[in-house]
């Protein structure tokens, strides 16, 4: 693993970066609310114990008849035989499987929602190759009838990132989907740190040189990234020179300021890319300037540098089986996943889709199930690393939720069988604790949008 | 019959040299027939077609016995709509015969002139278990999307094996769009364009020339206009698709087919006494336009339980030229919606087979069809699942791909 970061840059633990980057000089020890801070609150819920159920830990471990303990919207305990606190809510495991919820490290429900028509079209500031200043949080639509859906597939977490239109997009946001939240900062999940995303390869490169300014091509891409990282580095190091006293901070530069953010490490950066190549550049530029890369987004040639990937410390976020559908996706082969998680590096199974997202159970079976077939031996409760633990770590949220070890948040999701399959669906999907979803419940739809269409009231 | 006999010289054409007498032997037998599903059963293939189907099927001499032991045996997966063979790369600019963006040539549009059989998304999605497609591209100009074609995924220079299959029409949503804006101008279209063809050549030599029609797409509507064809209609809403109905109850010649159908649950009992099947995308189930507002996973089950003939493919808008595939793992998802498994698996082999005409031939394992067998290493609507041997034509298909070629230089495993 390489350094984190130069040295200038790095500035006081827990101190938000807008916070040091925002205020007068003679404010800066007073100022610490953070602007659109997390107002999420768990919904209420009961001691609940699942008994007899295979349980997959989320750390590689399958277990079975065995029970899991959720009390105060934490996990208790995984194991046998456990008692049930007095008033607990007990639930028969017999035939189920218990897991860990879903993580998305890689969707646009909110931003790009249904209905989608071009106002709801939210997803892309595709104005300048450059828009770090923007946040995707604030284009979700916190109704989109998406978030049901993720739920109704054992989406517990996700994250929601602007789109690749542009060299770099904008910060992207991890969401609770509380299906009753009427705003996003309802959703927030508390602490977890925001995103920078960017993007390599065809789609920049179309959008700006189909413009006639740059980037136009591959070289212009990176030079666009250096120059900017540049720039990013001379205003944090002025922003740190002046918490330290010497002069006066920068006039603030919402664009830096996202930037210097991804610099000093409180803004963890979601970088799309296909190409083996081009995610060897980035990786080049992260060492030239000094910062992490969490996850390459897309991955579609991570197995050919898996073992790069490993020795760097950076997640691939990856489909299970979708190429083809332009060049850079021309060597999507079903086997990336499994090939990059034999390497010992970070796999994740992402959606980058409203539909993709209510099934990723069904993705990660897929590649595992194509990576024995090329000579693997990935077990099923390994495969589900790939759609909890690891997105966690991605998303800097490992150690809150990803796993069954107790004291993580409860996110907890019971399929009718193993979740391995095209058959299982979740019956029972749990947040902090709390029941959110029920396979079956007769209830109004939590949307707004949905509330009161003629189909809603007859479905009643 | 004209269309008839082309069919039939078609497969004449299509009869593989090479086809040789196999006996698959102790199958779970998938016969999507009145036999049903045959525990051990027996499938013996001889000259490219199906010759026997049961128990303890004697191997003739010089057979070649492949052992099954237990597995499922099928019909090869027939992708009920799909852009497959029309591109290599869909995006980047790249040759893309799925798009159509030009009004020269609509209605007359023939995939048949545009598939590529060695595209090396055939390969890829034959050792899925593929072995058919319906193939069409879609037009971003008119509301007649072209003439489809029916194509075996043998990468054979013959490999169409019917065109002027059906024709693409817009009725819906994007159907508003292709005329104006708006659904008060579809329908008018719509019946202008049939008058111009029915019309075809009259009105054309006589200098009239057509209400809405150019002169070579009356020419390739015609046969369709007249009932020869079928009409392969784009519409999701339950009101678009209570037009169809309407419309084709007036004009009983005239043979529909709806591709989309995301509201269909609603008007299930009216499709089922119009006969008109449906084409349905199982994982629609998003309020993602104002036309399939009630889209809802169990469409495919309420629609089978209606009696309506269904095939599952993706839906209008997401049909692609790299993901034929997936139908396995839609039918799939139709059964955990409450699909019956053997209604799922006949959405994807011998119901589009029967829809465009050809269920005599394709979809079935039984005496006298065409041999496309699948031996699966599981239950072929799993995703777990994948076939381990394929035949088409009763020619067993290599199970490589440019995909399996990369995936074998980077195997992980290749230098222990």
């Amino acid at each position: 693993m390489r350094l984190r970061a130069h040295p200038f840059i790095a500035l006081a633990a827990g101190l938000g970066l807008a916070a040091c980057a925002t205020t007068p000089a003679s404010d800066t020890q007073t100022q610490t609310a953070t602007p659109f801070a997390s107002t999420y609150r768990p919904a209420p819920s009961v001691p609940t114990l699942i008994r007899g159920a295979t349980v997959f830990d989320g750390e590689g471990g399958e277990f079975a008849n065995a029970d899991v303990l959720m009390q105060d919207g934490r996990i208790s305990a995984v194991g046998a035989n456990l008692a049930a606190p007095e008033g607990a809510a007990i639930i028969d495991g017999a035939g189920r499987f218990v897991t860990p919820g879903i993580i998305d490290a890689h969707s646009h429900l909110g931003v790009y929602p249904s209905p989608s028509i071009n106002a709801t079209s939210d997803g892309n500031e595709m104005t300048q190759p450059n828009t770090a200043e923007v946040w995707a949080e604030h284009s979700v639509w916190p109704q989109d009838p998406g978030f049901l859906r993720a739920v109704a597939g054992g989406i517990t977490t996700l994250h929601i990132l602007p789109g690749s239109g542009n060299l770099f997009g904008g910060r992207g946001v991890t969401l609770r989907p509380v299906l009753e939240a009427v705003t996003v900062q309802e959703m927030k999940f508390p602490g977890a740190p925001q995103s920078l995303k960017m993007a390599c390869g065809e789609n920049p490169a179309r959008v700006y040189g189909g413009r006639n300014t740059s980037p136009a091509t591959g070289m212009g891409n990176v030079a666009v990234y250096r120059q900017a990282w540049a720039n990013a580095q001379r205003y944090a190091r002025r922003l740190e020179r002046a918490e330290n006293g010497e002069g006066d901070p920068p006039d603030r530069d919402l664009e830096l300021e996202t930037m210097a953010g991804v610099l000093n490490g409180d803004i963890r950066l979601q970088w799309h890319c296909y190409r083996a190549d081009e995610m060897a550049n980035a990786i080049e530029i992260s060492h030239e300037f000094g910062f992490e890369i969490a996850a390459f987004h897309h991955a579609v040639e991570s197995y050919k540098i898996a073992d790069l990937l490993r020795e760097e410390g950076i997640c691939s976020a990856m489909w299970a089986d979708w190429w083809g559908f332009k060049i850079e996706a021309y060597d999507g082969i079903r086997e990336n996943i499994p090939f990059v998680h034999e390497a010992g590096a970070c796999a994740i199974v992402h959606s980058d889709s409203e539909v993709g997202i209510q099934r990723l159970n069904q993705e990660a079976a897929k590649a595992m199930a194509d990576g024995n077939r090329a000579g693997l031996d990935i077990t099923r409760a390994e495969a589900w690393t790939w759609l909890s633990r690891n997105p966690a770590r991605a998303l800097g949220i490992e150690e809150e939720t990803g796993t069954l070890t107790p004291g993580r948040r409860a996110d907890v999701v019971v399929w009718s069988g193993d979740p391995l399959s095209s058959y299982a669906v979740a019956e029972r999907v749990y947040m902090d604790g709390a029941l959110i979803y029920e396979r079956g419940a007769d209830r109004d739809p939590p949307s707004d949008f949905e509330l009161g269409q003629t189909y809603t009231e007859r479905a009643q | 019959m004209r269309m008839l006999s082309a069919l039939v010289m078609a497969f004449a054409i299509a009869t593989p040299a090479l086809a040789e007498t196999v006996l698959i032997r102790d199958g779970r037998v998938v016969t999507n027939g009145a036999a049903g599903i045959i525990e051990n059963g027996d499938v013996l293939i001889v000259d490219g077609r199906i010759s026997a189907v049961g128990a303890n099927i004697a191997a003739p001499r010089g057979a070649r016995v492949v052992e099954a032991r237990g597995a499922f045996v099928t019909p090869g997966a027939f992708a009920a709509m799909s852009e497959l063979g029309l591109s290599e790369i869909s995006g980047s600019g790249a040759p893309n015969d799925a798009d159509m963006d030009s009004d020269l040539v609509a209605a007359a549009a023939d995939s048949s002139a545009a598939f590529n059989p060695t595209v090396t998304a055939v390969a890829v999605t034959r050792l899925e278990g593929v072995t058919r497609a319906a193939i069409a591209p879609s037009s971003t100009s008119s509301m007649f999307g072209g003439r489809g074609a029916l194509v075996s995924l043998g990468g054979e220079p013959d490999s169409v094996f019917r065109s002027n299959a059906f024709m693409i029409v817009e009725l819906g949503e994007t159907g508003a769009n292709r005329v104006g804006g708006s659904r008060a101008a579809v329908w008018p279209a719509f019946e202008a364009a049939l008058r111009d063809a029915r019309e075809y050549p009259s009105r054309y030599r006589s200098g009239q020339g057509g209400a809405v029609l150019n002169e070579i797409d009356a020419q390739a509507l015609q046969p369709f206009a007249r009932g020869q064809g079928l009409f392969l209609v784009h519409a999701e809403s339950a009101a678009d698709i209570r037009r169809i109905i309407r419309y084709q109850r007036a004009n009983p010649s005239l043979r529909f087919a709806i591709h989309g159908a995301a509201e269909a649950w609603q008007v299930a009992d009216e499709l089922a006494a119009a006969r008109i099947p449906v084409i349905i995308d199982p994982l629609s189930n998003l309020p993602d336009r104002f036309e399939r507002l009630s889209a809802r996973l169990d469409n495919a089950a309420l629609l089978h339980a209606a009696g309506v003939t269904i095939a599952i493919a993706p839906a209008p808008g997401t049909v692609d030229a790299h993901q034929a595939r997936l139908a396995l793992q839609l039918a799939g998802n139709a059964v955990a919606n409450g699909l019956p498994w053997n209604a799922a698996f006949a959405a994807i082999s011998r119901t589009p087979a029967e829809i465009f005409g050809v269920g005599g031939q394709l979809g079935r394992l039984e005496r006298n069809y065409l041999a496309d067998v699948v031996i699966w290493d599981g239950d072929p609507l799993q995703v777990t699942s994948a076939p381990t041997a394929v035949f088409i034509d009763g020619v067993e298909q290599p199970l490589v791909s440019r995909q399996t070629r990369l995936r074998d230089r980077y195997n992980p495993t290749r230098n222990r």
